[in-house]
């Protein structure tokens, strides 16, 4: 019965995805990979096929590269229909149905949802209005930001010192143009690496010429009289005078069309299984509605089954593959989707890049280089377990700690590795903010090496 | 008779033409330690992959040497030039190939080597035009070989008319990677490619003194004329870099180039395609640094701790050999592996190693065997093998046909 279900999708199913960006994409040409042959639609409230978001912090400001051409290669036939330029407002869970916002109403028998996020606005709506304060999330923005820097700006401010408006500064100084940086914490990049890794980018950023202000918040922006943005005002009282205002504090879940649905979305995200089925607000799994990518949030088995939100590309991927593989195929045949996190990120000529979950580190060891030429990797260590490991400029090494990471390989790491100095053989703590531990440690590793032959190994606690 | 050990039929020439069986055998024990003091021998995908990854793991010739089996490694100590980048770890390998690496590719030279896509097509006509109404030819000696070395000549600064000089350095150099499993060490050999190291060394030494007083647009002025934030490279140091990259771009694409013939020639369905469709050499290329890579084994690598790999302890100073060739066809890894095919969707390899020590020429050698088996296919009329199969090179490190004779009815 359920078999015969199943060929029937497979032959002549209807399958609708939400969000026609990077998951959208990838999971659209893993179901046809995998032989899914019915009828597919993709649905993006953006005017524009799936195009790639990374380049427009970094190439695309320096134009190296055009917002208009960072389109997503197409790896595989996917003969969709495409439903561009119209948001989803609505889902009826019961009846199968996505509204949309011309009225239409589209059937499905499997539905992927892959709405991403956005990029959280400056929160006053009148200074938010005025000409030349930007954000950075499509390529509109992009295109905008890019022409308001071309065109020679006196000093750009950057309010918030994640990777995004790191990214932005580095790219004003690549241009020339002065910038500040206004951050609340004590260093850049401190959320996701931590104090001692932040302390780091901060040298960066400052000897790249960045007036780089921690410890701050924005309290107010100041336009002229015909709405141009003239001023910005900090908490310590200063003022600084800028014609262009980035505005980089985050993203919010694009999960407000789910409103009413029953299904368990909101500001933090969808929630779903490993397998990547959403879970209804009562908690209970659906089977025919799965997430991926920025908006979804999943349990990791490596990482305490915390359930995860990354808004990493590397992520969207996988997840959007993971999703479109269970989304055809039996219980038996479905897979989890464990993939090992992994960010990267350049800026001032570093690549930075991530792997495992950093801000669950408690202690920081340098493992390889060190923090004062900027060339290192550093291991995060939680419970004296390895559950994260960081880069500048030594990329290549990551895969090593990403098995490490999977095995639950003991922290502090103890072996020699080549380029190790005296300052690498003592943890440090690690220096996050406000550390959100989970309760309990991980009690499993990961086994083989494919996503298809990946295996959970269970290991009662030691205690 | 008993049999040799595996490791050592690897080397033993008799295996040269077809060594995939002995792959495939080396897979069944994916951790072989056959003698006491020889080499842990690893084929698989993933292990080989892991360790050129893992940062307990050297490269560098002074560790080697430490454990007392490398012939080479003695020879790179015991005087002459410095190591290259190729045999040192970081922070050493990490400052100098990143120097190296600025006078080449991005950010600082982005395009030099998309650059030479024209002039690569013109030395590739030039030599194919110069097959003249010979009906048959040599595509080694008259073409394989002659198109990398006018290639790197120019990039780097070297007057081509001197390679019948420096080709005789350059041999002995190339034959002494082979590693060398006889007993007992072969004194003389070493001594001959420290020789000639030397000797290539004093020869470029003579063009980068000029380059230092008068720079041109070449990888010698470059590389001495560095001074970025990592300082500049020694005068020793520019040296054996120079010499490194003359040597690798004297061999690798050489094989590799033959290599993609060879195979083209025994699937003529492929080399029909390609004719038809010369964007095809794009994925062909990469295929083939799966199914024939030029570099087979990365022999030089040693651990300074014990490591564990799939529950085999090996000790520190333990001997590697990396077996790329045996893991490109790992089953483990790759489906239908031992088939050569271009259309394989996901065509990762370990052609180029992976890694820090990842191979640094690899945007040269694509391009010079996308464009060479491009138009190879494009003007040969009906082209076939005269010997199948051909007569190989002594090395089985680097590994390729001495050379191959090819048929075919004219040029288009
Ligand atoms: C400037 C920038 C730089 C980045 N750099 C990096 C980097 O260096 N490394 C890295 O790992 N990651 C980086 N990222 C993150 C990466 O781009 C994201 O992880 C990735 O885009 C997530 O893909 P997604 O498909 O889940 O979501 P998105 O790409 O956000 O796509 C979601 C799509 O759904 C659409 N949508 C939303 N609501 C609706 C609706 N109701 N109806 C229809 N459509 C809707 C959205 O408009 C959007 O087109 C960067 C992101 C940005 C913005």
């Amino acid at each position: 019965m359920a078999a015969d279900y199943l060929d029937r999708l497979r032959r002549e199913g209807r399958i609708v995805i939400v969000g026609a960006s990077l998951a959208g994409l990838r999971a659209a040409e893993t179901l046809r990979a995998e032989g899914f042959a019915g009828e597919l639609t993709l649905i993006g409230d953006e005017p524009y096929e799936p195009y790639d978001r990374p380049p427009l912090s970094k190439s695309v400001l320096l134009g190296m590269a055009s917002p208009l051409h960072t389109e997503l290669p197409h790896r595989w036939e996917i003969d969709a229909k495409w439903r561009l330029g119209i948001p989803a407002t609505g889902l009826d869970l019961a009846a199968k149905r996505v509204k949309l916002a011309d009225g239409d109403e589209v059937p499905y028998d499997r539905l992927l949802i892959a709405t991403g996020v956005r990029a959280r606005p400056w929160p006053k709506e009148d200074e938010a209005g005025l000409s030349g304060v930007c954000l950075l999330r499509t390529r509109e923005d992009a295109a905008d930001l890019y022409q308001r820097l071309k065109a020679g700006p006196r000093r750009v401010f950057v309010i918030g010192a994640g990777f995004a408006g790191s990214e932005v500064a580095s790219a004003c100084r690549g241009m020339g143009i002065p910038v500040t940086v206004a951050e609340r914490a004590g260093a850049p990049l401190v959320g996701a690496l931590g104090g001692v890794v932040g302390a780091v980018a901060a040298d960066l950023q400052t000897e790249n010429g960045v007036d780089l202000r921690t410890h701050v918040t924005v309290t107010s922006l100041e336009g002229d009289p015909v709405g141009r943005v003239r001023a910005v005002h900090l908490s310590d009282e200063s003022v600084v005078e800028a014609d262009v205002v980035v505005v980089s504090l985050g993203s919010q879940r694009n999960t407000e069309w789910l409103t009413g649905s029953g299904l368990g979305a909101g500001p933090r995200g969808i929630a779903c299984d490993a397998g990547c089925r959403a879970f209804d607000f009562r908690g209970i799994v659906t089977d025919d509605v799965f997430v991926a990518g920025d908006v979804a949030r999943s349990p990791h088995a490596l990482f305490g089954y915390q359930f995860l939100s990354l808004e990493h590309w590397g992520n969207a991927v996988a997840q959007a593959e993971t999703a479109a593989h269970n989304m055809i195929c039996h219980g038996a045949d479905r897979r989890p989707h464990l993939w090992m996190p992994a960010f990267w990120s350049s800026m001032f000529g570093v690549n930075i890049k991530s792997v495992g979950v950093p801000p669950m580190g408690e202690q920081l060891m340098i493992t390889q280089g060190s923090l004062a030429e900027r060339r290192f990797v550093g291991v995060y260590g939680y419970k004296g377990r390895v559950i994260a490991a960081v880069s500048f400029d030594n990329t290549r090494w990551l895969e090593f700690y990403a098995r490490q990471i999977e095995q639950g390989e003991p922290f502090p790491v103890e072996f020699p590795t080549m380029d190790r100095r005296p300052e690498g053989r003592q943890p440090v703590p690690a220096d996050f903010p406000d550390p959100s531990l989970p309760t309990h440690g991980p009690t499993v590793t990961l086994t083989g090496y494919s996503p298809a032959d990946q295996q959970l190994v269970f290991h009662p606690a030691r205690h | 008779m008993t049999q040799a050990p595996l490791f050592r039929q690897i080397t033993d020439f008799a295996n040269r033409a077809n060594p995939y069986p002995l792959y495939e055998e080396l897979r069944k024990n994916p951790v072989l330690h056959e003698e006491e003091g020889g080499p842990y021998v690893f084929s698989s995908y993933y292990d080989i992959k892991a360790l050129l990854h893992d940062p307990r793991v050297s490269s560098d010739a002074a560790n080697l040497a430490a454990a007392g089996t490398d012939e080479l490694a003695r020879v790179e100590e015991t005087g002459g030039l410095p190591p290259s980048f190729l045999r040192l770890d970081p922070p050493e390998h990490d400052r100098l190939r990143r120097i190296a690496n600025s006078a080449f590719g991005p950010p600082h030279r982005p395009r030099r080597v998309e650059n030479m896509r024209g002039s690569m097509t013109a030395i590739v006509e030039q030599l194919i035009d110069a097959f003249g109404d010979a009906r048959q030819i040599d595509l080694v000696d008259q073409f394989a070989y002659p198109f990398p070395v006018t290639v790197i000549c120019r990039l780097l600064g070297v007057p081509r008319e001197d390679e019948p000089r420096f080709r005789a350095w350059v041999d002995p150099l190339v034959a002494s990677l082979d590693p060398d499993t006889r007993q007992g060490a072969d004194t003389e050999f070493s001594k001959a490619a420290q020789e000639a190291r030397m000797q290539l060394g004093m020869y470029l030494a003579g063009l980068v003194e000029e380059r230092a007083k008068e720079p041109r647009d070449d990888l010698l002025s470059d590389l001495v004329n560095s001074h970025g934030p990592e300082g500049a490279m020694t005068m020793m140091e520019v040296l054996s870099t120079a010499v490194l990259l003359l040597i690798a771009g004297h061999e690798t694409t050489v094989n590799l180039i033959t290599n993609g013939m060879l195979t083209l020639l025994r699937h003529p369905d492929i080399l029909q395609r390609l004719r038809q469709d010369p964007e095809l050499s794009v994925t062909i290329v990469e295929e083939l640094l799966r199914y024939e890579p030029p570099v087979q084994i990365v022999p030089q690598r040693t651990c300074i701790t014990d490591i564990e790999v799939r529950g085999v302890t090996i000790p520190k100073g333990s001997r590697l050999w990396l077996v790329l060739a045996a893991g490109n066809r790992d089953p483990e890894r790759f489906k239908d592996p031992e088939r050569f095919d271009p259309d394989r969707g996901d065509i990762q390899h370990l052609g180029f190693g992976s890694g820090i020590h990842s191979c640094f020429g690899a945007p040269l050698a694509r391009l010079e065997t996308q464009i060479a088996l491009r138009e190879l296919a494009r003007r040969l009329e009906n082209p076939r093998l005269v010997a199948d199969p051909p007569p190989y090179r002594q090395n089985a490190v680097l590994r390729g046909p001495r050379h191959l004779e090819i048929a075919f009815d004219g040029l288009h």
